[in-house]
């Protein structure tokens, strides 16, 4: 075929370099970051080196290519014409700012959406992937950022779920499979036990689990370390390399700059859904990535400007609160929050952050405990035990950014004006609405924030994540809180939005607002927080100073809990 | 070349098209049913498909008295739509109205039948029209309730309410029988009048028409300028949002299906005072699944639900002219009404969807 | 006394339209369509066979020759069943390709296929030019009834197991094997996934769309024999206008009753069967009202049961997940 052809003369650096990870420098910063990681990393490194002189696969056919790839949803172009290749035997990273385009390209590879126009080849065979079935026909299996798993299902249910064999279904036999691969793998899974029980990780290591019963031997991640903790990420990349190893294909979509070192062999970037360009690992570094990802220099100090005259706002006392199911998820947390102070809470994902800010907010119901809101004149209110809405009667100014945006901060099908109303419409005594108090405010958070959107009138949902984001925090701080909870406001974001979001939080800030930043970026809440207090498990494991405080110690925190001493 | 196949056609959604643009693809849709249906009708009654529409169009129109009928019907049947916008804005599918209406005809006619003797006609019509109102509005509370405490499936428990409610007037319509063994109720208070409403001059159907209309205006203004109207709307796209704004959304849930079911109610009340004077089991007619059609064709909108109501009240009638004429069936007209329904529903895919030919080098044109 | 043994086949022939209706929605539930359309299906299912079986009786008589046995079951069955599936498909087509409301298409549905009974009921009565508003198929009704070997002979036994017609051991069957199939094979496994996360199952390679196509037409299918064995078996060959009632409704209540499990309905549609002509049984006297409250019992079991499974709350009791809701794979 002539397509074939095609494949060989496309790239010439690589095969060469590939084996070695990083350089000198690299493995500096990366020890500092992830100084668990480091035993394994070592031994990985000295495996893939002596790969160099093994049997070498095939790499000059790309295993998938893709030609002028384009996608367009409505007048959003998501792909320009990328075009694109992956080898056998190496991690590629697809790196790109969020809404750049990376899952929305990765998910024509697997069957998720199919491409306006352009081609796909894999081994050189142009090919039509309609469905993901056709995809895990082609030995393309992908992770998925949300986990597409069937919650009433077992586990084995789940992984054997659309496989289609001669015979009998047999579970049994799935479930003995499926403990052998846990056991080569080193995963820990109960094949019968049931999604709903699952934790996060649980979930991940199930789907993950299904594509490698599938055998695909070309695997997307779509960040898969988002929900994982450090030792489960390392363990994570160990079995990639592995994987790597056996010649498989693996793409990783991230935006973490330091896996993106730590994991791949190449990097795609993509900026506003088109390809930019093609980086080989070990020969550059973060700083060029970045500039290729956002498409010029961009600032990385976050300022942080001393608190003037911090005075306690919100007094947490004793706060256990329990899930529905009755699983502990705050166990006797206590802490003030000053006025006129960032103060940052770190934590892996699932520790009781999203409890801490819900019960605060009069969303979440408690076993125990107290939370005050302290006036100026220092009488207090009690809010625990109050629904929002008698929050907002007590006169109590709290604004709460929670983690989901469109489907609790945001009516996705409204328009601004409307959106903004969430928080005005019950001004006044009448028993209509005040419609041109909601439209002004609209009209300053797109002015204010830049806002990109075709006009007010345009629903929410039709907008990008990072104005969704800065329509709601602009709506939030419209009303002139006293108390201002944010849940992951960066997440998803691209650099300029999340600097901006930062920026919006600092003006809070000296506005004398108490603000509380809920992150999981660890550089950003060292370099933003006033002070940050660490959640592991549900228990306040300590409180430090965001001036002094190191990396490390707030990452082993993270993960270990203290002696008796946690609380301060 | 590769001998690869592409897919001919795959859907995308549609971005934001102009409403004019909408509501031609809508009017298309009606307007290829209405052929289809003539096509159905020439093949019944072998007339030809111009008579088939001037005899729907005489069964409405000819004669004066059939022009009230016709207002009559779509009064009801709006009525009852109106009744339904508001629990389906907030995504509660109360497909109950049959139940509602009936119980609402029930309890008027219990009032005639008991106390109709025994108060002042004024009072007798008051405490008509409460009781009418409570019945609906508590038939439509019970799954509302349990909606709100337990996320009870909404579906399914109006739609077995609607039973209940049937054979609660089944079997008062056996207590009250009159005569004796006939299994109806007949005319209610025929000699004395009691509990009907007033006439306005010599147009019987005329104070229901008013009353319909009346709860139109109030209805739109409701739903797209009060406070609550906006409740129900923050409700229906996100109950998290909702809770996150301090919205009580059971509250909500009760509140509006109490207001959805008093309509229904009310209605009933307008059946059977207004007009029939007594109850049967089929007095509603279907016209609660009815109206669910007809308020998701309006769009939950209710100066569009007048024209949807319109439109099936207007087939309903000319085809039961036409099954008089030529000794059909009247079901004929369900039919009819089917397929208009199934057309308008299928259109509503072209107005959110666009379909895109592969072919190379060619784009639809939008 | 209460006379079982002529109450429980009663209740039986009563709960078999219901068991056919209630697998059929079950199957075509598990894939997320709920399918408000069955009681119009089972019209449909009814009048396509009345149909048949009317032109084969009419063509009979006309040469003069005797009922075939076999041709006059295969006739109306194979007429009822491509009617049935029709609707089926109507309603795929309506709510899957174009993603139409699903609430909303399966009452046009009903609507519809209620019309179509009616209507075509009759337009038959006026053909055979009876006085009598129904279409009497005696003929072909003799063959479905049939009883088996032995229902007469062998007392009590016989009349309570052996004495109905072929689509009742049918009805029983499929229910069975319907329940087999959801649990224990693949196709159930990938169905019961469509119903429940359709993203997800489409993501692991099933095609959402078919699965709900095939399990919507063959639950259409299967609930369209429940009208049948109404108007061929349990009224003798005699239709009339309305005369199957809201059984269709009932059948979905079963659905709820029986927590999506076709083979607890089995016996429960025989319970159903059972309240829904208790009132036949209970002595009432004089007061003939009474009975009407009797025939609530269903619907108010129904409710109770809806109720309990929503206040245990329990993840395996629910509707499938995606009940109701349309799927588009390139939503976003």
């Amino acid at each position: 075929m002539e397509q074939s052809g095609r494949g060989h003369k496309a790239r010439r650096e690589e095969t060469d370099g590939r084996g070695r990870l990083h350089t000198e420098g690299q493995q500096a910063v990366f020890s500092a970051a992830f100084p668990y990681a480091m035993k394994h990393f070592r031994r990985i490194t000295v495996r893939c080196n002596t790969r160099k002189g093994g049997d070498r696969l095939d790499t000059k056919t790309a295993a998938v290519k893709m030609v002028n790839v384009t996608k367009v949803f409505g007048s959003i172009v998501a792909n320009d014409k990328v075009s694109l290749e992956i080898r056998r035997g190496e991690i590629l990273s697809l790196l790109g700012e969020n809404g750049s385009g990376k899952t929305t390209l990765m998910n024509m590879l697997s069957g998720i959406y199919f491409p306006d126009g352009g081609q796909i080849y894999i081994d050189g065979r142009e090919v039509v992937i309609r469905s993901p079935k056709d995809a895990f026909d082609l030995g393309i299996g992908m992770i998925h950022q949300h986990f597409k798993l069937v919650d009433v299902m077992t586990a084995t249910e789940n992984i054997v779920l659309g496989i289609e064999e001669k015979g009998k279904l047999d579970l049994k036999a799935a479930a003995e499979r499926i403990s052998a691969i846990c056991k080569q793998y080193g995963f820990e899974l109960d094949p019968n036990q049931k999604v709903y029980d699952m934790s996060v990780s649980q979930k991940q290591t199930t789907e993950i689990i299904k594509v490698l019963y599938r055998n695909a031997d070309i695997l997307i991640l779509d960040e898969p370390t988002a929900v994982l903790t450090p030792q489960e990420t390392e363990k994570l990349f160990a079995v990639l390399r592995n994987m790597r190893n056996d010649g498989k294909a693996i793409i990783i979509i991230t935006h973490k700059l330091h896996e993106v070192e730590e994991i791949s062999d190449r990097v795609a970037i993509l900026r506003k859904g088109q390809f930019i360009g093609m980086l080989t690992t070990a020969e550059s570094n973060a700083q060029e990535m970045t500039n290729m990802m956002v498409g010029r220099q961009v600032e990385l100090n976050i300022e942080r400007p001393e608190p003037v005259d911090p005075k306690p706002k919100i007094e947490v006392k004793g706060l256990t609160v329990r899930s529905e199911d009755g699983i502990l998820k705050l166990d006797d947390v206590s802490f003030t929050v000053n006025s006129g102070e960032i103060f940052g809470i770190a934590g892996i994902s699932g520790c009781g952050q999203k409890e801490l800010l819900e019960a605060i907010a009069g969303l979440q119901k408690a076993e125990k405990g107290s939370i005050a809101f302290v006036n100026d004149d220092g009488s207090r209110e009690e809010l625990l035990g109050m629904d929002p809405l008698s929050i907002e009667k007590k006169g109590v100014a709290l604004s709460f950014v929670p983690e989901d945006r469109l489907g609790m901060g945001l009516v996705g099908g409204m328009d601004l004006p409307d959106n903004m109303m969430l928080r005005s419409f019950r001004r006044g005594k009448s028993v209509f609405t005040d419609r041109k108090f909601p439209r002004g405010v609209a009209e300053n958070v797109v002015q204010e924030l830049q806002v990109v959107t075709p006009g007010l009138s345009t629903p929410v949902r039709r907008l990008s994540g990072g104005n969704v984001q800065k329509v709601l925090v602009g709506r939030e701080i419209a009303s002139a809180p006293a108390v201002l909870l944010t849940a992951y406001a960066v997440r998803g974001l691209d650099i300029n939005s999340s600097y901006m979001i930062y920026n919006l939080l600092n003006e809070q800030k000296k506005n004398g607002v108490a603000v509380v930043y809920v992150g999981e970026d660890l550089d950003v809440l060292l370099e933003l927080s006033d002070r940050i207090m660490v959640l592991c498990g549900g228990k306040v494991n300590g409180i430090v100073d965001g001036r002094t405080a190191t990396k490390n110690e707030v990452g082993l925190m993270m993960t270990q809990l203290r002696g008796e001493d946690a609380d301060e | 070349m590769s001998k690869v196949k592409t897919p001919r056609f795959h859907i995308s959604k549609r971005g934001i098209i102009p409403r004019r643009q909408t509501w031609l693809i809508r009017g298309a849709a009606i307007v290829l049913a209405l052929i289809l249906c003539a096509i159905i009708t020439t093949m019944m009654t072998g007339l030809n498909p111009v008579k088939v529409y001037t005899t729907i169009f005489e069964g409405n129109f000819s004669t004066s008295r059939r022009i009230w009928v016709l207002m009559q019907n779509i009064a009801i049947l709006l009525a009852i739509s109106l009744a339904m916008a508001p629990a389906y804005k907030m995504r509660f599918w109360n497909i109950g109205g049959e139940g509602q209406v009936l119980v609402g005809c029930l309890a008027t006619a219990a009032c005639m039948i008991v106390i109709g003797d025994k108060v002042p006609n004024a009072v007798l019509i008051i405490i008509m029209l409460i009781a009418a109102v409570a019945a609906g509005a508590v038939w439509a509370f019970i799954p509302a309730f349990f909606k709100a405490k337990f996320n009870t499936n909404e579906t399914l428990f109006t739609l077995m309410m609607n039973y209940v409610g049937l054979q609660l007037v089944a079997y008062y319509v056996i207590v009250w029988e009159v005569p004796k063994g006939s299994g109806k109720i007949g005319i209610i208070n025929q000699a004395t009048q009691a509990g009907w409403l007033p006439q306005i001059g010599s147009y019987k159907y005329l104070l229901n028409i008013l009353v319909v209309a009346v709860i139109t205006v109030l209805m739109y203004i409701y739903m797209n300028y009060t406070k609550q109207g906006y409740e129900i709307a923050v409700v229906g796209e996100s109950e998290n949002t909702a809770r996150y704004v301090g919205i009580n959304v059971g509250k909500v849930i009760m509140r509006t299906l109490i207001l959805s079911g008093a309509i229904c109610g009310l209605t009933g009340f307008l059946l059977v005072a207004g007009t029939n004077h007594t109850v049967t089991t089929t007095l509603a007619g279907g016209r609660g699944f009815t109206a669910v059609m007809v308020a998701w064709m309006g769009k939950f909108n209710p100066v569009a639900m007048i024209f949807a109501s319109f439109l099936i009240a207007f087939l309903e009638q000319g085809a039961s002219e036409i099954s008089t004429m030529y000794s059909l069936n009247q079901s004929f007209s369900d039919i009819l009404t089917g397929i208009i329904i199934f057309f308008i529903i299928g259109s509503e895919f072209f107005i959110n969807y666009k379909l895109n030919f592969n072919k190379t080098g060619e784009k639809e044109a939008q | 006394m209460f006379d079982l043994v002529s109450f429980i086949p009663r209740a039986v022939s009563q709960s078999i339209p219901l068991l056919f209706g209630s697998t059929g929605e079950t199957i075509t539930e598990k894939s997320g369509n709920l399918n408000l359309g069955i009681p119009g299906i089972m019209y449909v299912g009814a009048m396509s066979g009345v149909i048949g079986a009317f032109f084969y009786e009419q063509a009979c008589k006309n040469s003069g020759s005797s009922l075939n046995t076999f041709i006059a079951i295969l006739i109306p069955l194979v007429c009822s069943i491509i009617g049935s599936a029709l609707m089926g498909l109507l309603y795929c087509f309506l709510t899957v390709t174009l993603r139409a409301n699903q609430n909303v298409t399966g009452l046009a549905m009903t609507t519809f296929g209620v019309g179509f009974g009616n209507f075509f009921g009759g337009s038959l009565i006026k053909l055979t030019g009876s006085d009598v508003p129904s279409i009497a198929l005696s003929a072909t009704s003799a063959c479905f009834s049939r009883t088996l070997p032995g229902a007469k002979s062998t007392g009590a036994f016989g009349k309570l197991i052996l004495s109905y017609g072929f689509l009742a051991y049918a009805a029983i069957i499929i229910a069975f094997i319907a329940a087999y199939i959801l649990k224990s094979t693949r196709v159930g496994l990938h169905l019961r996934a469509v119903g429940e996360n359709p993203a997800t199952a489409d993501a692991a390679g099933i095609n959402v769309t078919k699965y709900k196509y095939v399990s919507t037409i063959i639950g259409s299918m299967i609930a369209g024999l429940g009208g049948l064995y109404y108007v061929m078996d349990y009224t003798s060959g005699v239709w009339s206008n309305d005369g199957f009632g809201d059984r269709g409704w009932l059948a979905i209540a079963l659905v709820i009753f029986t927590i999506w499990r076709p083979n607890i309905s089995v016996f429960a549609s025989i319970l159903f069967g059972g309240l829904y002509i208790l009132y036949l049984y209970i002595p009432t006297g004089t007061n003939l009202a009474i009975k009407e409250i009797y025939k609530m019992l269903p619907y108010i079991v129904t409710i109770i049961v809806l109720i309990i499974i929503s206040i245990r709350n329990k993840k395996e009791n629910q509707p499938p997940a995606s009940l109701g809701l349309p799927y588009f794979r390139e939503d976003r």
